[in-house]
């Protein structure tokens, strides 16, 4: 078995009309044994830019505390916000640093740029290869079934809320066919004036 | 000493922190997981008046296609461009670092860096690390010497040809070439060449797909790069809307994070004069 399905869980994000959104479950285990249906894989890393970063555990914690000691000196020293693509370079040469021993996450930068309010997604694998497609992106145990629900669902230009609907179903019927994720859902829909944080009704099974 | 205000400037070079615990999972039977790989065709030629690259857009993760219009064609100068295979972030990190250090070999310098240059830091990089970086590239660029394409190799081995191909579809896209590649063909000849050995790579190697990217670098001008020169599958519309009716997800509990501006300054940046990169 793969060390990235130890804990199980999945990310999902994707671009609307002048809109972002990124989902993920809540379930961390042990394989098969659930221990906690609240487990934060998602991570709010500037006023308008989300990481997802699901995988192993323990690894989930650590690159989330490198990052935000990383992304507080670049505040610092810069005295301005870090855009979205700054961010996913960052994140990308902090996992490549580790080439030959990488963490076991593979991240999900979901977020508006500061600058032009322009929507960003973007996901890697373990080693920090970037891939920043036009419509969405996936991450975790159930990519397979994320990527044939978002094949179906997405479409160009959807509205803040119809982006909510296709997001959390995407999510919600990919993690019914994978046994170690759910266990509840959180999604983010990002704005350029407002964040909304929804959970969303699931299978606890 | 270290401090918040004043860090420690890392140790250059890759961290070997995680090795011990990974090969202690690696032990309890959890084996490392595999980086996505480009299983990829990429070519280039020399014709009358440069170099033509050319490269497929797809990457995988195994047999999933986790990547459908991904840039395989790497700057390196102004006057000259690689095309990458293997593990996908070894060849975008190897380009990009190459590409730094022929920056501040053309500032030093205040020449157009010679193609040899970048050919001799790839190869010494890569055969460094004893082909554990999985790069294997295509490097294709103008200089006062004329024009040059390189195959280096993994391991750190290089070949100095007139036109070459790599990758999974190499053998595809090497068909294409010897039935049809000849000396001094023109830019229009050259182009359709590349193209549908591109397209030999796509349509024949499952591990390449999706569109043909291709770039001309010409002695005499600024290398043009053709992002989705041809869209070799276009996906055709879709029949039927899946879309969900709004209100159809449950939702628990909301809670919403308004933004507030609380100034904003316009402040226009002067470009820093610095001499363009442009090819001889």
């Amino acid at each position: 078995m793969s060390i990235l399905a130890y804990n199980g869980g999945a990310v999902v994000a994707m671009k609307g009309k002048d809109c972002v959104a990124i989902a993920t479950d809540k379930r961390y285990g042990i394989q098969a044994q659930t221990i906690s249906a609240n487990f934060p894989k998602v991570f709010q890393m500037g006023p308008t830019l989300y990481v997802g970063l699901p995988g192993l555990a323990t690894d989930t914690q650590t690159v989330y505390q490198r990052l935000k000691f990383r992304m507080n000196l670049y505040e610092l020293k810069e005295n301005r916000i870090m855009r979205p693509n700054t961010f996913s370079a960052m994140l990308s040469n902090l996992l490549y640093e580790r080439r030959f021993g990488p963490y076991f996450i593979e991240p999900v930068v979901a977020g508006l740029d500061p600058i032009d309010n322009k929507p960003y997604v973007c996901n890697m694998d373990l080693i920090g290869c970037p891939n920043e497609p036009e419509d969405f992106v996936v991450s975790g145990t159930c990519t397979d079934q994320l990527y044939g629900m978002c094949e179906a669902l997405w479409e160009p230009n959807l509205s803040p809320d119809e982006l909510f609907e296709t997001i959390s179903q995407a999510l919600v019927n990919a993690a019914d066919r994978d046994a170690i994720s759910g266990w509840g859902a959180v999604v983010y829909i990002i704005e350029k004036d407002k964040i909304t944080e929804k959970h969303v009704k699931t299978r606890m099974d | 000493m270290a401090s918040i205000l004043v860090p420690e400037i890392p140790a250059p070079g890759f961290s070997f922190e995680n090795c011990q615990r990974n090969a202690f999972l690696e032990q309890k039977g959890f084996p490392a997981p595999k980086a996505t790989k480009t299983g990829t065709t990429i070519v280039g030629i020399i014709y009358a008046d440069g170099v033509i690259l050319g490269a497929d857009t797809r990457a995988t993760e195994n047999t999933v296609v986790s990547d459908k219009n991904c840039q395989k064609i790497h700057y390196l100068a102004g006057n000259m461009y690689c095309c990458g295979a293997g593990t996908a972030a070894d060849t975008e990190m190897t380009t990009q670092t190459v590409a730094s250090q022929l920056e501040l070999q053309r500032l030093h310098t205040g020449r157009t860096v010679p193609v040899a240059t970048a050919a001799t830091l790839l190869k010494r990089m890569l055969f460094r690390y004893q082909g554990h970086i999985g790069a294997a590239l295509v490097l294709g660029g103008v200089d006062r010497t004329g024009p040059h394409i390189y195959c280096i190799y993994p391991h750190g081995s290089v070949d100095k040809l007139p036109y070459a191909t790599m990758g999974s579809g190499s053998l595809a896209a090497m068909a294409v070439f010897e039935a049809r590649w000849k000396p001094d063909m023109n830019e229009e000849e050259g182009k359709k060449l590349v193209r549908d050995a591109i397209a030999a790579g796509i349509f024949n190697d499952l591990g390449s797909g999706s569109n043909v990217d291709l770039c001309v670098i010409r002695t005499t001008g600024p290398a043009q790069y053709l992002r989705t020169y041809e869209e070799a599958n276009i996906k055709g519309k879709k029949q039927g809307s899946y879309r969900y009716p709004l209100g159809t997800t449950a939702v628990l509990k909301q809670r919403i994070i308004p933004l507030e501006v609380e100034s904003v300054t316009v402040r226009p940046v002067q470009p820093m004069e610095v001499e363009a990169s442009v090819s001889s």
